[in-house]
Parts: structure tokens; sequence; C-alpha cells
């Protein structure tokens, strides 16, 4: 391990929290933001919870800057107030009752600082996320966008070591979301420490993440950079996610049998065995008169099932040996008269697959 | 028809406690210094035993909202027990635990010299015995509701319990605790049962307004039925300054 994950936050235990068991083994440096994306219950809330110090872990142990905050086998625990941890909830949870500035004053007071030098503290902060003129405002008062800024600010007014967020932008609008995500990507590189990022947007894994963790069903199924996750997904959720087609099979040099039916020609690099391919919706062409099928060309039935229109394309959902995600123009479903039901033929080129080992 | 029955048998004693009323002689029958001596005493005896049980009720009903521990259900069926025992059985209670030869009261005579029955302590006691449960109660169900989030984002901001409690939960359930408080102190004010068993009625020191009413009925009605409006009063002013709470249709507690 490098002296720079001694600086950082290690995770390395097994968190059960009402029957649900979340078991990870990761480490973030100082700097590095770590995006934990993942499905609803998939325990990306438990680690964070189990970082903070909210819940106990069950097994094994986490350090922060090379202290050991939780040890399930010596006993050893660090009350959650005594962690110096930054934690921005996802929906901010700013008390109702006090001013943006006495929210933000809140943590400095409450580790210790006497009033005047937590309010020049929490002053300060204001002025680095652009909040004075809110100072005196109740977070009722306040937009999305704004309630995001506080939560950051009062986090960030506590000195913290580690920062977590926790969706951190899932309670804004659209349009807003992307002004934030912009700013927040400026005070997360500002941050020296650490910082785990939640969320199952997987856009804001990509802008804001240097790093990213995905979790499913309480275990770490990929990580990987952000270009690594987008291009190789290691499952269906991912690939969802991304917005790619992924089949999983046997390969036998330029051959893939696929698990649940239907055949991949590849280029042949020799690969042997378990093998994901991954497909782009825009690599693969549909017709609706059988082609010519080359060597360095998969062609095979379908009928379409869905269509569904994204902004400038549609996107046909096809059922055949494998089933796909294919997007065309408007202008050739005309030229084509697809509809729900109509038989086409689909075909993708070898070199437009994307085709890695399978992890277990 | 069953229901007006019912309405009627609930309005018509009050209207004609108003119809009754010596409006004319009214401010002399309240200055009259036995009722003003009453008036007194209940008052500061209500508002002492309504600020004893925000300071330990509420710290229990934090108990009973926020922990588990095995006899929790058997504690809470204690506390709430008041709501249902008649006064007059806790009075009983209460004398034979802190009489002179009570079974703590032996102690506080022997050590103290201190004898609590019959004197203006043991009003406070008997009161608060009977009305602290509907602090306790209504501030429990506040923390219960309450979201705990709030307390866990005041951890994660380096509040240890007591700072999350005081600047945190305390102002989040003020409401509900200015309810309570206002309940607990209302049926302080109203005591009798327990007031009567545990401290007596020496006018002046231990006979309350509820006492007073009781007694006056037999020598001056007129002053018994003017306590009664002043009581009548404070009942309609925690009405109404409970109204978002009890005029609303659900459960009230």
């Amino acid at each position: 391990m490098s002296d720079d994950l001694l600086d950082g936050l290690t995770v390395g235990a097994e968190v059960t929290r009402g029957g649900f068991t979340l078991t990870v083994s990761m480490a973030a440096a100082p700097g590095e933001v770590v995006g934990i994306l993942g499905p609803n219950g998939a325990g990306k809330s438990t680690l964070l919870s189990a970082v903070a110090g909210l819940t106990p872990v069950s097994a094994g142990r986490i350090t922060l800057a090379g202290r050991t905050m939780d040890d399930a086998d010596s006993g050893e625990f660090v009350e959650t107030a005594d962690r110096p941890v930054g934690f921005v909830f996802q929906n901010y949870r700013l008390f109702p009752h006090m001013t943006v500035a006495e929210n933000v004053a809140f943590s400095p007071r409450a580790r210790g600082m006497k009033r005047q030098a937590a309010e020049s503290a929490a002053a300060h902060w204001l002025a680095r996320l652009g909040l004075n003129d809110l100072a005196d405002r109740k977070p009722g008062q306040l937009s999305g966008g704004q309630a995001q800024r506080v939560a950051l600010a009062r986090a960030l007014a506590g000195q913290p070591q580690l920062l977590l967020l926790d969706e951190p932008l899932s309670a804004l609008d659209a349009g807003t979301r992307m002004d934030v995500q912009a700013e927040l990507k400026r005070h997360l590189a500002d941050f020296a420490g650490p910082s785990l990022l939640v969320t199952h947007d997987p856009l804001e894994a990509l802008v804001l993440a240097d790093r990213v963790l995905v979790l499913e069903e309480g275990r770490i199924v990929q990580t990987g950079t952000p270009a690594q996750v987008a291009r190789q997904p290691a499952t269906d959720y991912v690939a969802k996610l991304v917005g790619l087609n992924l089949y999983a099979g046997h390969a036998a040099g330029a051959k893939v049998a696929l698990d649940n039916g239907g055949s991949l020609t590849i280029p042949d690099r020799g690969q042997q065995g378990n093998v994901l391919v991954a497909a782009r919706p825009s690599a693969i062409v549909v017709s609706t008169q059988q082609p010519v099928a080359g060597s360095a060309r998969n062609a095979w039935p379908g009928r379409v099932v869905g269509m569904t229109l994204l902004s400038d394309r549609i996107r046909l959902d096809l059922d055949g040996e494998p089933p796909a995600l294919v997007d065309v123009t408007p202008a050739a479903v005309a030229d084509l008269s697809l509809v729900t039901g109509a038989h086409v033929w689909l075909t993708v080129k070898a070199t437009d697959l994307e085709v890695y080992k399978r992890g277990t | 028809m069953p229901a007006l029955i019912a309405v009627a048998f609930l309005v018509l004693p009050l209207a004609g406690l108003l119809i009754r009323a010596p409006w004319g002689s009214l401010g002399n029958a309240l200055s009259g210094s036995d009722a003003t001596q009453a008036l007194v005493l209940s008052v500061w005896t209500a508002s002492a035993s309504t600020a004893i049980s925000l300071v330990i009720g509420t710290p229990l009903a934090w108990v009973l909202a926020r922990t588990s521990f095995p006899g929790q259900r058997l504690l809470r069926a204690l506390v709430t027990l008041p709501l249902v025992l008649p006064p007059v059985v806790g009075g009983v209670a209460l004398l034979l635990a802190f009489s002179r030869v009570g079974l703590l009261g032996r102690y506080l005579n022997h050590w103290f010299g201190l004898t609590i029955p019959f004197t203006p302590l043991a009003v406070v006691m008997a009161e608060t015995f009977v009305a602290m449960p509907f602090l306790i109660i209504t501030v429990e169900g506040a923390l219960r509701s309450a979201d705990q989030g709030f307390e866990e984002a005041a951890a994660t901001l380096g509040a240890r319990r007591m700072t999350v409690f005081r600047r945190v939960t305390v102002p989040m359930i003020a409401p509900s605790l200015g309810a309570g408080a206002v309940l607990c102190w209302a049926r302080a004010l109203g005591e009798f049962g327990a007031t009567i068993t545990f401290a007596g009625s020496f006018p002046g020191k231990t006979e309350t307004m509820p006492i007073a009413v009781y007694y006056a009925l037999e020598t001056d009605p007129n002053a018994a039925i003017a306590l009664s409006l002043v009581l009548l009063l404070v009942s309609v002013v925690v009405l109404v300054s409970l109204r978002d709470r009890w005029l609303r249709r659900g459960p009230v507690l």
C-alpha cells in the first residue's frame, strides 16, 4: 500500500444492517474523488454510513489518515462526532430552525471553537461558496441549488479530512443540476482529502469522479476509471446505465458463444474463456433485407418489440439471438417502414465489438 | 337523536354555569381573600409542576422514544399509569411514600427533618404526579415522529449527544414541547383528588382553586361559581392555543 493510501481512507469491512450485508474492500487517496455507483439497495448509503460511524462494521476495519476509525476485531470505535468527516446528505438535512450562517457555523462551534471564531470560520466558507447574500436566510427560503451549496459549506466548515456526498445532486432539477455539478467539481478539486460520492447517475460519476466503484447487492462488481467503466461495463446494470449492449459468452478465438443463445464473431486476438462483449447501439445496423454475411461481420434476424424516441434518434428494442438496443435515425424508421413486430436483420462489424475478460 | 342528547348533556351544564354566574359581583367574589389565595397558589404550583415536568419529563420522553432496553414497555406503562389512575389513588400512594412514617418520608424526616404532606410542596408533587405523563406522552410522540436525519447530520458535524439534544432535537420539537407543557399545566391547575389527599386543604397553603370551589359551594356559592368561571376560561384558552393539534380530526396525543 502506498503512503498516499495510508493518508487516505481504507475500508476492508462487512457491514450488516437489517438483514442486508455489505462487503467492501476499497481505498481512496487524498484528493481523489471515488464515485460509488449502483442501483437502489446496493449498499451505497450503508457504505457512507459506516465510514461516518453512523453504522458500526460487523467485521473488518476502517482507517482514515492512518487512524483506526472502526475495528470489529479490536473493538476500537471512534464516535461519529469525533471523526474528521464531512457529510453532505441527499436531502441536505439543513437545520430548519437555524439561519444559513448558523448552519455553517454549527460544526466549528460543535468542534470546540469559540462563538466568534466559529462565526468568522462560517463567514469564510459562505464567501468561498458565494453564499454571503444568503447568510441570514432560513433553509426553507433557499432554492435547491442554494441549499446544496449551503450543505457543502456546512460540511467543509468542520475542516474534515474526508468528504462524503450522498447523491448530492439528486434533489435538483435538470437545469440547475448541470450548473451545480460544474461548481461541485471545482470544490471537490480544491478539497485536499479523499471524497466518496454516491450516485446512481452515471453521468455524475463520469464527470465528477476520478475513479468509479460499482456496487450491486452489497458487493463491489467493478472498479476503474470512468472511461474504463463506460467502455467495458462488467454487469448488465452498468451496461444499461452507460447505454451499451452487453453480452456474456465463451470465447474461442474469433468466435464467442453467448450464454443466452446466439454467437458473435470478434476480431481474433486469441481470446479464450469467459468474456463480455459490449456493442454501442449506434454500431448496429438494421435492414429489412438479409445482408451478405462476411467473415468480419455479424448478421442475425430479429423482431422489433419496442421503439423509443430519444432526442434525435429512435431507439429500437429488438428481440433476437442475441437481443439488442439499436439507435437509428427517424428517417431510417420511415424508409424501412419499421413498426413494432416487424422482422428485420441486424448487422454489426466485428471491429465494433469491445471484448474483454469477465471478472467472475 | 342520541347525538343531540350527548351535545345537550355536554353543553347545558356549562351554559348553566354561565347563566347562573353573578356577573355583577364577579369582581367581589374573586377578590375575597380566600379566592385570591387559591388562585395565586394554583397558578404558582401548576407552573412549578410544569417546570419540573419539563426538566425531568423531557429526558424521560427521550429515553422512551430513542432507546430500547429490556423492560421499556413496562416502564412506559408505569409512566402512563397516572393518566388512567384515579387521582385519589395517586394521592394515597404519595401519602404512603412520603408521610412522616412512609417508605421514603421516614428517611426525609429522620435525616433532613423534612415533612412533605400537607405543605405547598406536597401540592406541587401531587400535581406533577398527575400531570407529567401528559407532557411525556406528547413529547415522546414528537420525538418518535421527528426526523432523526437531523440528529445524524449534527453528529457528523462534530456534535456530541448533549449538544445534539440541546441545539437540534429540542428546537425542532419546540411546538410539541409547548403543547405538552400547556396540557400539563392545565391538568395540574385542575388537579383535585391527589392534591386533597396528599396535601389537604389549608387555605393559603394547600387549598388550590378546585378545592376552594368544592368548599365554597357550601359557604359562598357565588365565589364557587366565579372560581369555576376562571377555570373554564383557562380551559377555553388552552383549547384555543392547542387548536391546531386538538380541533383537527384524528388522534390527539
